[in-house]
Formats: C-alpha cells, sequence, structure tokens
C-alpha cells in the first residue's frame, strides 16, 4: 500500500484561556490520499477549520497541539521548529482560504507575487519564474494571462482572485492543498468553475485537496471521501456518495435530511432540535446526545470510538456489536 | 394615466415597471479634472410581477442581480425611480395615498439576513418584541403588552421567559426568530425576506425554514423571499422570479423552474449549482462572470455568456413574454 500524502492521528488542539482549557478538536484521525480530495463537513464550531490550521501549523498561542500527530509523507511535521515548517508551508502545502483578498497583497501586482513565491520554493531565474506565473495563472482558467499578469487584485473579480490564490497556492507544486472555504464568498457560476478546477488538481497533479467547507453541496461534487465534523470530533467519515445517500450517523442523517435539494421536493426539512454545544459545554459522554433522538443511557456517559461499518467510519453507539448483540 | 381597476383581489402585491438607478460618480472635481462623465447604476431595470395573497414568491439571483434593491423598494425602504408598487391596491410612491399607506405599513415587515444588526443590544428582546405593539399603538396597557409578547415568542418556538434576555445572549437562529416575532407584532399579513437564513448553519436554516412555513399555515401570510440559494427557493417558493443584472429573466411556478427551465440563464444557473442530491454527476462547465452593472453589454445582458446568442441579441432589449425574456426562446431556437 502507498503512503498517504497526509495522515493524522488521534490530534488534540486544545485552547486555554483563564477558566481553564477548551478542547477544541479531540482524538480526530483521519488520511488523505495522493490525487484525493478529502472533504471536511461541519456546521460552525464543528473544528473544522482548526483541523485544517493544525495541519499547517498556523494554531496561534494560547492554543495548540497537545496530543497526537500528523505525517506529511510518512514525516511528522506537528513536532518541527515553526522555522522548519515556514519552509513546508507554501512549498509541500498549499492553502487556499475563503476571502483572496487577504493573501494577496492590494500593492503589488499579481505578477510579483507569484514571481516571489515561486522563486522563494524553487531555483527559477527571474525570467524563467515569469513564464512559469504566466503558465500558472493559464491553468487555473484566467484569460489573456500574459496580459493580466500586471494587473493589481483589485482589478481582478471575486472568482478572477480566487483563481490568483490557486495560482499562488500551486506555485510550488505542494503535495498537499488545504483549502478552506474556497468557494463560500462566490457566486454560484463561479463556484462551479472553482471546484472543476480543484478536481482537475487531483486527477492530473495528483495534488491531496483537504476541502473544508459547511457547504454540503461543494463537498457532494468536488470530494471523493468526507468527513463529518460535530463538535471537536469526526462523527463518520466515508466516501461521499454513501454518505450523502445513506449516513449513519445520527447526526449526519439529520443533517443530509435538513438540507433543501434540487432534485426532489420536499414538503418538511428534517429538523435537528437545538444547536451545536458551546466549546466549554460541551455535553459528556456523546457530545450529539440531548439532540439525538435515538440516543440510550451508554450515550450519556460513555465517549463513543469510531466503528467500521462498511467502507464507513462511524462514532456512534448505535453500531457496537456488542451493543447489537446485547439488545 | 387610467384609474386603477381593482377588480384583481388575488393579486397582493403588484409590480409594474419598477426601476432605481444609483449615481455612482466621482465626486464633481474629480470628475471635471479627470474629465469623467457621471456614472449611473442601474440596479433594477424594468422589473414587473404580481404575488397572489397567501403565496411565497421567490428571487433569486446571484449579487449583483438587484434582488435586494427589489426588496427594499417594495417594503418602502428605498424609492424607486421609475414604476410603481402597489400593495393591496395602495401605491407605495403615490403622494395622493400617502394616509392609506401609512396605515398599511405596519401590514409589512421586513426581516434581514442578520438581525444581530437589526436589534438594539441595549434592550431586552422584550422590549424589542414589544416595539412595534407600542409604536402602532395596538394593545393598551403594560399586562396585555406582556402577554401578547409572550404569545407571539411562543409562536416563533421561544420561551416567553427569553423576553427577559439581551440579544447577544441568543443563537443565531434563536435572534431570527426573534426578529420573526417583531415581524408578526404589529399584525403584518406581507414578510419580506431579504436571505433571511444565508447565514445560518444548515441544520438551524431548516428550523427557521420549517418555521416560516408553519406560520404561512396558521397565519396566511404572504412572502417575497429573496435568496440567493436555489435549493431553499425550491423548498419555499411557489412562484419564482430569476433575476439578471436588474432584469427579470424568467417567471415560472416552482415545479416548472426547475423541471423545465427556459431562459439559457436559468438554465446553466440550475446546472451550475451544486447539490447534494446529484452526486458525481457531470456538469457542463459554465463559462464567464456576471458583468460590472455599471457598464452592461448592450440588447440582452447574457448575451455575452449565452450560447445561444445572435445579433439581434447584442442589439435589442428582451421583453418578459409569457414568463420569458428571451429572443431565442421565442424564436423557437432553444433545444428543449
Amino acid at each position: 500500500m502507498t503512503e498517504p500524502v497526509l495522515s493524522v492521528r488521534n490530534l488534540r488542539v486544545a485552547f486555554a484561556n483563564r477558566r481553564g482549557t477548551l478542547t477544541a478538536i479531540d482524538d480526530v484521525s483521519f488520511d488523505i490520499a495522493r490525487g484525493e480530495i478529502l472533504g471536511v463537513v461541519g456546521e460552525s464550531g464543528a473544528g473544522k477549520s482548526v483541523t485544517g490550521s493544525a495541519v499547517i501549523g498556523l494554531i496561534d498561542p494560547p492554543g495548540g497541539i497537545v496530543g497526537g500527530e500528523v505525517r506529511l509523507q510518512g514525516e511528522r511535521i506537528d513536532t518541527l521548529s515553526p522555522e522548519a515548517m515556514r519552509r513546508i508551508r507554501g512549498r509541500r502545502i498549499g492553502m487556499i482560504f475563503q476571502d483572496p483578498l487577504t493573501s494577496l497583497n492590494p500593492l503589488y501586482r499579481v505578477g510579483r507575487q507569484l514571481i516571489e513565491t515561486i522563486r522563494t520554493h524553487t531555483d527559477l531565474s527571474e525570467k524563467a519564474a515569469r513564464g512559469r506565473a504566466i503558465d500558472l495563472l493559464a491553468e487555473v482558467g484566467i484569460p489573456a494571462p500574459e496580459r493580466r499578469i500586471d494587473g493589481y487584485p483589485h482589478e481582478f473579480s471575486g472568482g478572477m482572485r480566487q483563481r490568483v490564490v490557486i495560482a499562488l497556492a500551486l506555485a510550488a507544486e505542494p503535495e498537499l492543498i488545504i483549502a478552506d472555504e474556497p468557494t463560500t464568498a462566490l457566486d454560484v457560476s463561479v463556484q462551479a468553475q472553482i471546484i472543476a478546477l480543484l478536481k482537475r488538481l487531483g486527477t492530473e497533479r495528483g495534488t491531496a485537496v483537504m476541502l473544508v467547507t459547511h457547504d454540503m453541496g461543494v463537498i457532494a461534487e468536488a470530494a471523493d471521501r468526507v468527513a463529518v465534523m460535530y463538535s471537536g470530533r469526526i462523527a463518520e467519515i466515508g466516501p461521499v456518495r454513501d454518505v450523502v445517500t445513506n449516513p449513519l450517523h445520527p447526526y449526519a442523517k439529520g443533517l443530509m435530511g435538513a438540507i433543501p435539494t434540487l432534485a426532489q421536493e420536499t414538503d418538511r426539512l428534517a429538523q435537528i432540535p437545538g444547536s451545536m454545544p458551546r466549546l466549554s459545554a460541551i455535553p459528556k459522554g456523546c457530545a450529539f446526545h440531548p439532540r439525538c433522538p435515538s440516543a440510550f443511557t451508554r450515550c450519556v456517559v460513555e465517549r463513543p470510538n469510531p466503528i467500521a461499518v462498511g467502507a464507513h467510519q462511524v462514532a456512534c453507539h448505535l453500531y457496537d456489536r456488542s451493543e447489537a448483540s446485547a439488545a | 394615466m387610467n384609474a386603477p381597476v381593482r377588480t384583481r383581489d388575488a393579486a397582493y402585491v403588484e409590480i409594474e415597471g419598477l426601476r432605481r438607478t444609483f449615481d455612482v460618480s466621482r465626486p464633481w472635481l474629480n470628475r471635471m479634472i479627470e474629465r469623467q462623465p457621471r456614472q449611473i447604476l442601474r440596479a433594477v431595470d424594468g422589473v414587473a410581477f404580481t404575488i397572489r395573497r397567501g403565496e411565497t414568491f421567490a428571487l433569486v439571483g446571484e449579487s449583483g442581480s438587484g434582488k435586494s434593491t427589489v426588496a427594499r423598494m417594495v417594503v418602502g425602504l428605498l424609492p424607486p425611480t421609475g414604476g410603481d408598487v402597489r400593495i393591496t391596491g395602495i401605491s407605495m410612491t403615490d403622494p395622493r395615498q400617502a394616509v392609506e399607506r401609512r396605515r398599511l405599513r405596519r401590514r409589512i415587515q421586513m426581516i434581514f439576513q442578520d438581525p444581530y444588526a437589526s436589534m438594539n443590544p441595549r434592550w431586552r428582546v422584550r422590549r424589542i418584541v414589544a416595539e412595534p405593539i407600542r409604536a402602532f399603538n395596538l394593545i393598551q396597557g403594560e399586562a396585555a403588552i406582556t402577554g401578547r409578547v409572550g404569545e407571539l415568542l411562543t409562536l416563533v418556538g421561544l420561551h416567553p421567559d427569553d423576553g427577559a434576555k439581551y440579544p447577544h445572549e441568543f443563537s443565531g437562529g434563536q435572534r431570527q426568530r426573534v426578529a420573526i416575532a417583531r415581524a408578526l407584532a404589529s399584525e403584518a399579513e406581507f414578510l419580506v425576506g431579504d436571505e433571511p437564513t444565508s447565514a445560518l448553519d444548515v441544520s438551524v436554516q431548516a428550523q427557521i425554514l420549517n418555521l416560516m412555513r408553519d406560520l404561512q399555515d396558521r397565519l396566511g401570510l404572504t412572502y417575497l423571499f429573496i435568496s440567493h440559494n436555489l435549493a431553499v427557493v425550491r423548498h419555499m417558493a411557489s412562484r419564482i422570479g430569476v433575476m439578471y443584472l436588474g432584469r427579470v429573466v424568467e417567471i415560472a411556478d416552482g415545479r416548472a423552474l426547475f423541471t423545465a427551465p427556459k431562459h439559457p440563464y436559468t438554465r446553466m444557473l440550475l446546472d451550475a449549482v451544486p447539490d447534494i442530491g446529484m452526486t458525481g454527476r457531470q456538469r457542463i462547465p459554465v463559462s464567464g462572470e456576471i458583468p460590472n452593472p455599471i457598464d452592461p453589454p448592450s440588447g440582452c445582458a447574457f448575451n455575452p455568456r449565452c450560447p445561444f446568442a445572435k445579433e439581434r441579441c447584442r442589439t435589442e432589449v428582451p421583453e418578459l413574454i409569457e414568463g420569458v425574456a428571451c429572443h431565442a426562446f421565442q424564436e423557437r431556437r432553444l433545444p428543449l
């Protein structure tokens, strides 16, 4: 078996504050293979963005990784010095964020930012780097790249800016791209173009992508596998088609039923009562039990560990065999 | 002008030739020095539709299509540049109907995307919800008002005791419930929701959408629902208008629009939406983006992105005929 590009094992991230420690990520494990897009989905506060930041070592104090490990091509990266991590960021792991303007310097031409990035990570000459920058802009679908390369970020539309950011992320040909809500700020027609672009990266370059978003529709279109997060843990992880059409975890079931779809008319959306608990008040046992329609005594006291059911991994006591035989 | 004929009792809101322009020119001195002309943005350009009593009419479109501007003109937050909005036959612009309009006003309420921005953070929720009751002098006596506020909070799925809390003590979904309670406090019968669930998580969005439908069934409310999310619109609306660059390009019943879209833009939009019901579907790539509304393309605004555009589309603005504003459709050039 080939080594996964990214391997996260039992990751825990905590933030210390005056009143104690808040655990934002609790015992999260997943792999991303070469050319694979893993979707990480969840509602606000589920810990999906923190997971992405932890992988690239961008959790600021007072927060930090307090347990588990992160491996890139088999090599541990969570214990590296900030300086060593900085060299990995950009070169081996690319990043795309929701708002492209925060990733671009408004005072520099797009070309200069691309060329600088390329030259930081490779030993190309200025001229060769410019040629490479034009190729990158063409690859992400910017028309007339040899002219647009001399434009400033404000001269680009939202969708075009996001393409520039993707070109920046690709500049050093990273093995892994972490995309945090890359299409959320964009209109649907542009969103579709960006999704197509991300998918092409996986098939043509073998780039692994961790796609963090709250939009289940985007995941359904783009991802190969999906991890559904709730209260800092992975509730369910599996192939995207299976999880969307046949979710196992009660939270994933509720979530899929709550999303209105274009494919059919629904009279009433499924409703999960209540909302996600705050980090300071995560319930004991399974964090979802106060909202869960099928919760039983064990859910209140014991935290469920992931159980393999078919191609899925589900953290739910309902799927524990010993539970089923006892019942 | 003919006197308005009031035979149509089914139509609750009638919108005719609605236009709105914004002057986005640089300051006068800059214009003089740089020799630039005035710049006028046509946010809404000749929009017409009717909303029947008790139905949900939705406007969908991408950013910059003018859907929110229409909503603001319908409730009277923004005066139109041209055209008219009539609600139960009363014009929202005609100065001669000012008295009737004042009586009508409390029947129209708006729900915004960010409920927190529309609430006074220093007021307790019971005071926020009671404000329209006091402003319109609907109920006299503190005890009666408190009772009514409790009723309204229960109606939207909160507890009467929640009235003692401040807005920041609620989650986003609960705040949107408070906003709905306040809208209903003035005995509103027409609610305009501008992206009311766009800022909410999906499980909470489902709660609010279900609540809005329940309230419609119980109170016979009429909704104008503005959203960029087509799946939400499909779930909520009985009729839908699709907007593109300030114009309505297609109006149809919900089912017809989603099963047999006619306008090329509607088709493209439906094809582009990522949707969980269509996992792994091969999509047709979409080309281009919405043009700059300050300098829209001549003729049909969609022509630069339209695969069916011909010479006529570049010169002549298509009229909305039988619910579709498209030359290619009228010339029967579109594949079915």
